[in-house]
């Protein structure tokens, strides 16, 4: 890594980094083995990014990285250096809800909720490259996403509906 | 007039949907308070060991650390949530019994410092020989878990009902199977976590909890302090599924830490550790015989049982009763008998998992009924239908059946997965199965003994009747209960859902509730806020009556408008009679609580699977066996259900689906597996392998007319139902398409595999 760290007194060494999460710019100083999940949850209070697993099985902690969903729980904060970040908190505009979040609501696709933040991000990323995705690509787009409650029947349902939505707007 | 509802049974959004959309909802390990400090447990990396010592003096070094904690720091006072058997303690004493059992915990300022202060805890033990199978448990010289249960018998129940031998006796056909079930686990996707503020002899927990009420009980319980001294809070909880439902070390260590340092201290399990903590399935091994007569006609029935219970009780005494109890409901027959045996294991505690206790069995007997259908050479739905009870019955256990539609249930699941078309007519390869369920829409009688009422609710209107907020003990883990008694209450009270606000399951300001268990929310918890809404009507009837001048029993409430019978038009504003109200007399509040009438029988155990209405369904699958490899490809299941009066469609069916899934993952996947030393193999929930999207097949939730005469408005529950015949129907499909019979779960694909090449060579020896 050619990024520059400081050492503290007990010889840890540590990186300042710059992330772009939901628009806005921030600073921190991290250590190398720093996970993004725990800078977005604990640095920044972003605790609609949740944590299931730590392993990378779940989903809960997915986000958008330069536009791909990643989860953040296998992401070093060193490598969202520079990089632009979209959580869950970034997709509503103001009080506008994004469609794929109204769409959630309205199809009763929200059971626990604890997935829900994840499942959204990686909606989020399957209609930004496909805005007119199959069942199947659905079903494939959230393979990484686990949820316990809904059998993913409603979350199948409503990312379908949001796409249809979406694919009536000017886009 | 029936259906002539404002409120219940529409598909309305859920009350907490956008918060959980915007990540907005906070859950307890999302939360936050001033000099908090973080603690872990140390667990046991044996199976079976006595402590000789714990050294905990380098780990008190560690900069950052500011407790650790032993046996020695805490009550040594047992308990668990099961009263008949308290057997666990904060942390070991003389010996630790599964590889994750509890034995110092430590609190530092970060997450970092916790794990090196973990590591530097020095424990010696003995370590000794350790049992990990129920059947070895029993065995005379086997390792003894519990100095006070000889034999490693946790529990055992023996119940006879009728005449069973006689009804063999005089039996067509009589035959006996066994299957053995697994270990699984709820992996709800949140991961318990608890944050205890001991502050000036006032304990406050916010916790990820099915019952606020049951862990307020048991912490007070244990620590000595009054009831009103603690304080449980729910937050938004991320599953449950009966995992949830008692309190853990997080909760008692967590206390004791809080109170050794004067700060807030936030606890929690990582993945592996809840798989640790268990209170997951039993695994059962089911021995069931049963008597017929030459029309198929069912006798007698014997289930002899074995369970493994693991290192401690846990909720294992109810599971045990519930796992015989519970047969007899979907058919009627005279003569039974139930033999169950709970062994303790030296392998982590199981618990109630959704469907408490019955859906092994329900596998075993609903492939076992398939089997005696064969042997008469009887389709075996058509066995099912001859045998389905009715309405306005009693069970040879004592348990009185209101409504019953599994007929009605069993018709239209034939007819709408197009079963006569399919059942043995399907293509190689394809099969189609079946099996139907039941279960208790609430539990009679609560885990310990207590005379409260099992559900409670308050009605406050606002001031000037532009809101009202429901304040109710009943738990919301996901499953949906603030919306749906959100709107029950505005029904009752002829009010709107959106201007309903919610307060629940927050012991200090919500009235009291057992919660989120045994499925009981939606007739219990409704029951209480149905009174006190009708409580709220009914005062505001009476200003209404004096400010137009008529009598009260002339007027009725809907959707906030308050008008008189005979001439609707003449009408008032719910908001300004509320206002006047106010002015007049003070807070609008309404009350309501529900008691179940007394039920059941005398005999030991009587209590367990009581309850005021019972849901029933018949489940239908169809799947593609691959011949070479075994694997198991669902490609449509087809649930119809009985469950009252629905209060939300939406919501409803949501449990079916996510009932359905859990079942088909406990079906073909999903097993706890240990290695020889005890310690958990597949520990994550990658390998433990819960079901992805791409593992759902189509799935058509349906439902049959019924209405419960015990319960608010007709209703009964549907949450557990639907994960109880899923196991056997899938079983029955796998035999319809290949002809092989898998005797245990899950049925994987190797033990398809297995079977079809036994199969095979059976047939070239012919």
């Amino acid at each position: 890594m050619s990024m520059e760290a400081i050492t503290d007194k007990h010889g840890v060494k540590r990186y300042l980094i710059t992330l772009n999460v939901n628009g806005d710019s921030y600073t921190k100083v991290v250590k190398g083995n720093t996970v993004l999940v725990n800078v977005l949850r604990d640095d920044l209070d972003l605790t609609g990014t949740k944590k299931g697993c730590e392993l990378g099985d779940c989903g809960s902690c997915t986000v958008l990285m330069d536009g791909k969903p990643v989860n953040s729980c296998l992401v070093l904060a060193v490598e969202a250096d520079g990089r632009e970040i979209t959580t869950i908190e970034g997709l509503a505009q103001h009080e506008q809800l994004d469609r794929l979040q109204d769409s959630f609501v309205n199809h009763a696709a929200v059971q626990c909720g604890y997935c829900t933040p994840g499942m959204i991000m990686s909606a989020k990323a399957l209609l930004s490259k496909n805005p007119d995705p199959t069942e199947q690509e659905v079903r494939e787009a959230i393979a990484g996403n686990l949820c316990r409650c809904t059998g993913y029947v409603n979350i199948v349902k409503a990312v379908l509906a949001a796409a249809k939505a979406e694919g009536g707007a000017a886009r | 007039m029936s259906d002539n509802y404002a409120v219940i049974g529409k598909n309305l959004p859920k009350i907490d949907g956008r918060v959980k959309v915007t990540g907005q909802a906070k859950y307890t390990g999302d939360l936050k308070f001033p000099n908090m400090l973080v603690g872990k447990i140390l667990t046991s990396p044996h199976a079976h060991a006595r402590i000789l010592s714990i050294d905990t003096a380098e780990a008190e070094k560690l900069p950052g650390v500011k407790a650790v904690i032993t046996h020695e720091d805490v009550p040594g006072l047992k308990y668990g949530i099961s009263p008949a058997r308290w057997d666990e303690n904060i942390f070991c004493i003389d010996k630790v019994r599964f590889v994750g059992d509890k034995v110092a915990a430590v609190a530092a300022i970060d997450e970092e410092t916790v794990y090196k202060a973990l590591k530097l805890i020095k424990v010696e033990y003995e370590v000794l020989p350790a049992v990990m199978d129920p059947i070895e448990a029993m065995r005379e010289g086997a390792p003894q878990i519990h100095d006070e249960y000889p034999g490693n018998i946790n529990t055992e129940v023996h119940q006879s009902f009728g005449d069973v031998e006689q009804a063999f006796a005089e039996a067509y056909h009589v035959r006996t199977d066994q299957f053995i079930g697994q270990r699984t686990y709820q992996s709800p996707i949140e991961p318990h976590s608890a944050i205890s503020i001991w502050e000036g002899g006032k304990l406050t927990v916010y916790t990820s909890t099915q019952s606020p009420h049951y862990f307020q009980y048991y912490i007070a319980r244990e620590f000595g302090l009054k009831m009103g001294d603690v304080r449980v809070i729910k937050t938004y909880v991320g599953g449950g599924f009966g995992g949830k439902l008692e309190p853990t070390g997080l909760e008692f260590a967590g206390a004791v830490l809080s109170r050794i340092t004067g700060r807030p201290v936030k606890m929690f399990y990582d993945r592996h550790e809840m798989f640790a903590h268990n209170r997951g399935r039993h695994k059962q091994i089911m021995k069931v015989t049963t008597g017929v007569d030459k029309n198929g006609k069912i006798l007698g029935v014997h289930a002899d049982f074995i369970m493994d219970g693991g290192a401690y009780t846990s909720l294992g005494i109810a599971t045990a009763y519930y796992a015989g109890a519970m047969l007899p409901l979907t058919y009627e027959f005279d003569n039974y008998k139930f033999d169950m045996l709970r062994v303790y294991t030296n392998l982590p505690a199981c618990g109630a998992q959704r469907g408490h206790g019955a859906p092994q069995p329900r596998y075993a007997f609903e492939c076992h009924l398939d089997m005696v259908a064969g042997d008469l050479g009887m389709d075996p739905m058509e066995l099912r239908l001859r045998n389905a009870r009715q309405p306005n019955t009693v069970t040879p256990n004592a348990f009185q059946v209101n409504s019953c539609e599994l007929k009605a249930c069993i018709e239209k699941g034939v007819e709408i997965s197009g079963w006569k078309d399919k059942r043995g007519k399907l293509p190689p390869g394809r099969g189609i199965g079946g099996a139907v369920g039941s279960f208790v829409s609430g539990a009679g009688y609560p885990i310990y003994r207590t005379n409260l009422p099992h559900a409670a609710a308050i009605i406050k209107v606002h001031e000037d009747g532009t809101a009202a907020t429901l304040y109710t003990g009943a738990t919301d883990i996901g499953q949906g209960s603030d919306t749906i008694l959100c709107q029950m209450a505005a029904e009752a009270m002829g009010y709107n859902y959106e201007n309903m606000k919610i307060v629940s399951a927050d012991t200090e300001t919500t009235p009291h509730d057992f919660g989120a268990y045994a499925s009981r929310q939606t007739l219990m918890s409704g029951a209480a806020v149905k009174q006190a809404g009708e409580e709220v009507k009914a005062q505001l009837l009476e200003i209404a009556a004096e400010m137009m001048d008529v009598a009260a029993e002339d007027l009725d409430c809907r959707e906030a408008w308050i008008y008189r019978k005979a001439n609707p038009d003449e009408r008032k504003p719910f908001t300004e009679v509320a206002r006047e109200f106010f002015v007049r007399r003070g807070p609008l509040v309404g009350r309501g609580s529900y008691t179940p009438p007394k039920l059941g029988g005398t005999f030991k155990g009587a209590p367990v699977g009581t309850s005021p209405a019972y849901s029933f369904c018949t489940q239908i699958s169809e799947v593609e066996i691959d011949e070479e490899t075994g694997e198991v490809d669902v490609k449509e299941v087809w649930d119809v259900h009985d469950c009252g009066k629905v209060i939300n469609p939406a919501l409803l069916h949501g449990q079916v689906h996510g009932a359905l899934y859990m079942g088909m993952g406990e079906s073909i996947w999903e097993e706890v597996v240990f290695d020889d030393k005890g310690k958990i193999v597949n520990g994550n929930l990658g390998e433990y392998r819960l079901p992805t999207a791409l593992d759902m097949p189509k799935i058509t939730s349906e439902l049959v007319d019924s209405v419960e005469p015990a319960a608010p408005w007709g209703v009964k529950e549907v949450g557990e139902g639907a994960t109880i015949p899923t196991m056997g129907c899938f079983a029955n499909a796998i035999y319809d398409a290949m002809g092989v019979r898998i005797h245990s779960l899950p049925l994987s694909y190797e033990k398809v595999w297995r079977a079809l090449k036994d199969k095979r060579k059976k047939e070239e020896k012919k």
